[in-house]
């Protein structure tokens, strides 16, 4: 099999740098993607938070996946699924480069292209990288995985959780299992911040009080066959932990949210040099390896909080593989660049904001820190956004709070168990509950399509919940 | 009735099961776990040992060169892995080395071929990762390293292949002598009738003794941990790396796995809990702190895992391997700690050499002595770290279920030690909810039923509502 361009994994990063390339007139383009379907990782974030930057519309991970398999579909890019790429030999001025291809249906076999472009994503960091010592019962999973079991499959991994480590996946997940019925007893993160967006926080902890142990750490494991509890201790300035603060939690699940690793092997295998900050390939300022014709993008890279800038990175990487190609001219290596991970805010807890009337707007990444006056008059005095949202979120929360909800439905007949839904507008937050039970006693027969309404005014809110993915 | 019944699946009842299947005997293996091979026979660290640790004179030292002799025929017959990367013993001071000198006179005297003591410059050639302050080392080039799971699984299968029949989930929990037989009653009620019974109860050995015979026995566990490391760093050294024995055994050692990992380990600490597998803060860091003495690095940030076994130690100083004088037709295989897993093949041999004294039978005319382990597939990567296939995972599900003579669920670990799903860097956290599917699917059950390692280690909680 031949392409010009091969592109390494199709999720966001992937797709994008597809689109991107087509657009500058190359067509004969090949995705790899090992799994069933498109999207990456975003298939299984059913919740909100995307595309505010690429679609200027918060849409939740499935709806922003959706968008580009739509531009992919359109433009007849094609792909393979179920396709793994184990192993890239480089070009070596006579032969193209070579990628060896695992399928399900016709085995292995080997793709020759004239640019690759590495999009593989990253995967979390495993238990024993954080070396916990303790037994090794069922019931300990990294938070990606059983927010796969849960929004793809519909399997609840247990009822009584507790979260080890405070990145982004791990918030969104106490907030899933939350949502689901689970009891949620505390996220427990070592350091004495967290890793995760400040929005993250405030609407996934604070609005389900769900307590966030700061210097904290987990020091034992309890159970044999099934976890039994853990031992959760508060830790000193070198992050050794105080026995004396020992604290033993019963629960049956816990979740690990330490970090995600860039997914390089191939990379390796391919000669490529990987940053040791970063886990990501070295590149040059067009987004291209130490080895030329290689093409590095989204969180194969480094690690990204926002699907956007995936995907405006993975198009200007599109881009230049896209040049390369047409001109036949391969780029002088300019100098190595490190990626850059944005800046990030880092989480106050909720007792430090200075005054009573301050509140985080939870409206887009950036978490503005908005000050509420009220006047003698009653009207309100709003400072500290940075945007008119910050203005209308912090209104609406003194006045009438409200929340977007996104959840699972379940499905007969389909391909899963469930499909993603959300709600088309904020509901009163009081109303969440109320909501998530008749999404809980709904069931739907396949097919079901993104956007078919499935719930009419939802527990009375006037507000309709409709599917975000198709199933 | 069965002519024998064997106690215990780990891998000294598997070698024996084997063995004994090349007569025209009817035998049974009873495995109260959900497979077998999940005792010490799956924690430990994969030493194939050249045979100089064991005292002159002793079974043990005996059995020990025996089974490393016969390890790289049994693994080409068996088709489990096994690499002969040869093993040091470091001596870090010029006080040490009459010890080593000890060990080597030691190892000449159990007839162990090869052993000379090299000087630092030679150390420093063969292993370059090796300390500065190593100063001699002595050099087994019949070390070897093999895969603990497969040994196991291969000496089952093959044993199954040959008409022995296994039954798991059966702990059995009373045993009776009649005149002409033994009764045995398995805790979920069933019973069977044996002959002779062969106890490889493992650390649980001296409670199935106790069933039948007065005569006193004890073992207690001995806890070891280990942690084991990336691919990345798997050829940080190419020997197997000990340091001189103390009196609580070998040691910790380093050493390459035969798929290219990097293991440490094991701690020698005693316990009480037979059920003790757990790792501890202090275990691990002795651990490191222990194998640091031995090389330049420890690669701490490529760990993937650790784990704990335990070993059988009996106070005798050697294996108890004998038919017990209280109680004719009983054979005690006990107290089998290091180099249990070495010795696996010999103490087969052995054992079946008891059994033709007390119960004489002709060979079985049908024995076949080879066996194929499962090959690479050609088809979907299910497991993306060790790049496992899943033609190969639904070979492991359905030899697991041909296994066994009763019904049973296959865990997801009874798939991770046959052909390596979870095994990798993510340990798992990307493979578990497709190995589960895929277990559903052959087994045709709900994905909610599967477990982590058996009954009670069930993954999920059901379909979300
Ligand atoms: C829990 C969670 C919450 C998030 N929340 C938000 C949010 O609210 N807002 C936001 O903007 N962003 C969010 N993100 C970030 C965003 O989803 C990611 O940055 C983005 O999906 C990364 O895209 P990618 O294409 O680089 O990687 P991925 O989406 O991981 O895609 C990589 C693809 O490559 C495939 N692949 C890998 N190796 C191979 C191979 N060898 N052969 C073939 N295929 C291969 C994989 O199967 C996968 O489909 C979140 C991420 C997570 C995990
Ligand atoms: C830390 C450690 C490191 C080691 N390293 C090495 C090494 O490098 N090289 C080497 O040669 N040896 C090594 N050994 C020794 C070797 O692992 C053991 O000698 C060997 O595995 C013992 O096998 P077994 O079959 O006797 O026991 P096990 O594997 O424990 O098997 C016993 C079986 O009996 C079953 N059972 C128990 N009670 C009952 C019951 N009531 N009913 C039914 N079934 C029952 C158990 O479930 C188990 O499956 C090591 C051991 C340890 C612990």
């Amino acid at each position: 099999m031949k392409a010009e361009l091969a592109i390494v994994g199709g999720g966001p990063a992937g797709m994008a740098s597809a689109v991107a390339a087509y657009e500058k007139g190359i067509k004969n383009i090949l995705i790899i993607e090992r799994d069933k379907k498109l999207g990456g990782i975003l298939n299984q974030c059913i919740h909100h938070g995307f595309g505010l930057h690429a679609f200027k519309e918060e849409l939740t991970g499935p709806e922003y996946a959706l968008r580009y398999i739509e531009m992919i579909t359109e433009r007849e890019i094609p792909y393979l699924l179920k396709a793994m790429v184990l192993k890239i030999t480089p070009a070596d001025g006579k032969t193209p480069h070579l990628l060896e291809v695992m399928t399900d249906d016709q085995g292995l076999f080997a793709i020759e292209a004239k640019a690759v472009i590495l999009a593989m994503g990253c995967r979390e960091r495993p238990r024993g990288a954080l070396n916990i010592p303790g037994y090794r019962p069922s019931g300990i999973y990294p938070a990606g995985m059983a927010q796969y079991f849960v929004n793809i499959k519909g399997y609840l991994p247990g009822q009584k959780v507790v979260i080890l480590g405070s990145g982004d996946i791990g918030l969104i997940m106490a907030r899933r299992m939350k949502l689901q019925g689970a009891d949620v007893k505390m996220v427990v993160e070592i350091l004495p911040y967290s890793g995760g967006l400040v929005r993250n926080i405030v609407q996934c902890l604070d609005d389900f009080e769900i307590p966030l142990k700061l210097s904290h750490t987990i020091i034992g494991i309890d159970g044999i066959n099934r976890l039994k509890g853990v031992t959760v201790a508060q830790v000193d300035e070198n992050l050794k932990p105080l026995l004396k603060t020992a604290e033993y939690i019963p629960c049956d699940t816990l979740l690990l949210s330490c970090g995600l690793i860039p997914e390089n092997e191939l990379s390796l295998s391919a000669g490529i040099s990987i940053d040791e900050k970063t886990g990501g390939p070295v590149v040059n300022q067009r987004l291209e390896t130490a080895v030329r014709g290689i093409f590095a993008c989204g969180n194969v890279l480094h690690v990204h909080d926002l699907a956007d800038n995936v995907s405006i990175e993975a198009a200007a990487a599109g881009e230049a593989a896209a040049d390369d190609i047409i001109t036949g001219v391969i780029s002088d290596w300019g100098e190595a660049k490190r990626p850059k991970a944005a800046p990030k805010t880092r989480y106050t807890p909720r007792a430090n904001l200075s005054l009573a009337n301050q509140l985080v707007c939870i409206g887009c990444p950036a978490s503005c820190v908005v000050t509420v006056e009220k006047e003698k008059d009653d009207s309100l005095t709003i400072t500290g956004n940075a945007c008119p949202v910050g203005e209308e979120y912090a209104r609406k929360e003194v006045t009438a709070p409200a929340r977007n909800i996104t959840s699972l439905i379940r499905v007969i007949g389909g391909e899963n168990n469930v499909v993603s839904v959300k709600t088309t507008d904020g509901i009163p937050k009081d109303k969440i509950f109320a909501c998530l039970s008749e999404i809980g006693l709904t069931a739907v027969s396949a097919p079901v399509k993104a956007g078919d309404v499935l719930i009419e005014n939802v527990a009375g809110t006037e507000v309709n919940i409709i599917a975000t993915a198709n199933c | 009735m069965y002519d024998v019944i064997i106690i215990g699946g780990g891998v000294i009842g598997l070698s024996i099961a084997r063995e004994l299947a090349s007569k025209q005997l009817k035998i049974a293996v009873l495995e109260k776990n959900s497979d077998i091979g999940e005792g010490a026979s799956k924690a430990n660290s994969g030493i194939v040992h050249a045979g100089f640790d064991a005292s002159f004179g002793t079974l043990k030292a005996r059995l020990n060169l025996r089974g490393s002799t016969l390890m790289p025929k049994l693994a080409k017959e068996l088709d489990f892995e096994y690499l002969n990367n040869g093993a040091m013993v470091l001596c870090f001071s010029e006080n040490e080395k009459p010890k080593l000198e000890e060990l080597l006179a030691r190892g000449l005297k159990n007839g162990v071929t090869g052993l000379e003591i090299l000087s630092q410059a030679e150390v420093n050639k063969k292993e370059p990762s090796i300390n500065e302050n190593v100063k001699y080392a002595l050099y087994a080039p019949s070390g070897a390293i093999v895969c603990p799971f497969n040994l196991a699984i291969a000496m089952a299968e093959n044993a199954r292949a040959n008409g022995v029949e296994f039954f798991r989930e059966k702990k059995v929990i009373i045993i009776k002598k009649n005149n002409t037989c033994y009764f045995i009653l398995a805790d979920d009620g069933t019973s069977f009738e044996a002959k002779v019974i062969v106890n490889c109860a493992g650390i649980f050995a001296d409670e199935i003794h106790r069933l039948v015979s007065s005569i006193p026995l004890t073992l207690a566990p001995r806890k070891g941990e280990y942690l084991l490391f990336d691919k990345t760093v798997g050829n940080t050294v190419k020997h197997t790396l000990f340091q001189l024995p103390t009196e609580y055994g070998k040691g910790v050692l380093i050493t390459p796995t035969v798929h290219g990992n990097l293991l440490i380990g094991p701690t020698a600490l005693d316990i009480e809990d037979k059920a003790g597998v757990d790792t501890t803060g202090d275990g691990l860091e002795t651990v490191l702190k222990k194998a640091a003495e031995s090389i330049k690095e420890i690669p701490r940030r490529e760990i993937i895992t650790s784990f704990a076994g335990l070993r059988a130690n009996s106070g005798q100083g050697d294996f108890i391997i004998a038919e017990v004088s209280d109680s004719p037709g009983f054979i005690d295989v006990a107290g089998i700690d290091s180099p249990g897993l070495t010795s696996a093949p010999a103490i087969g041999e052995y054992v079946k050499a008891l059994i033709a004294d007390i119960l004489p039978a002709l060979d079985n005319p049908h024995f076949v002595s080879k066996r194929e382990g499962i090959k690479p597939g050609n088809n979907e990567v299910i497991c993306r770290c060790e790049t496992i296939t899943k033609a190969e995972i639904l070979a492991a599900i359905q030899r697991t279920n041909e296994l066994f003579k009763n019904p049973g669920q296959i865990s997801l670990d009874s798939i991770k030690r046959r052909v390596r799903p979870g095994m990798g860097r993510c340990q798992a956290g990307f493979c578990t909810p497709r190995v589960a599917e895929l277990i559903a699917g052959e087994l045709g059950i709900n994905e909610t039923d599967i477990t982590k390692s058996g009954r009670g280690s069930e993954i999920l909680m059901g379909l979300i509502s």
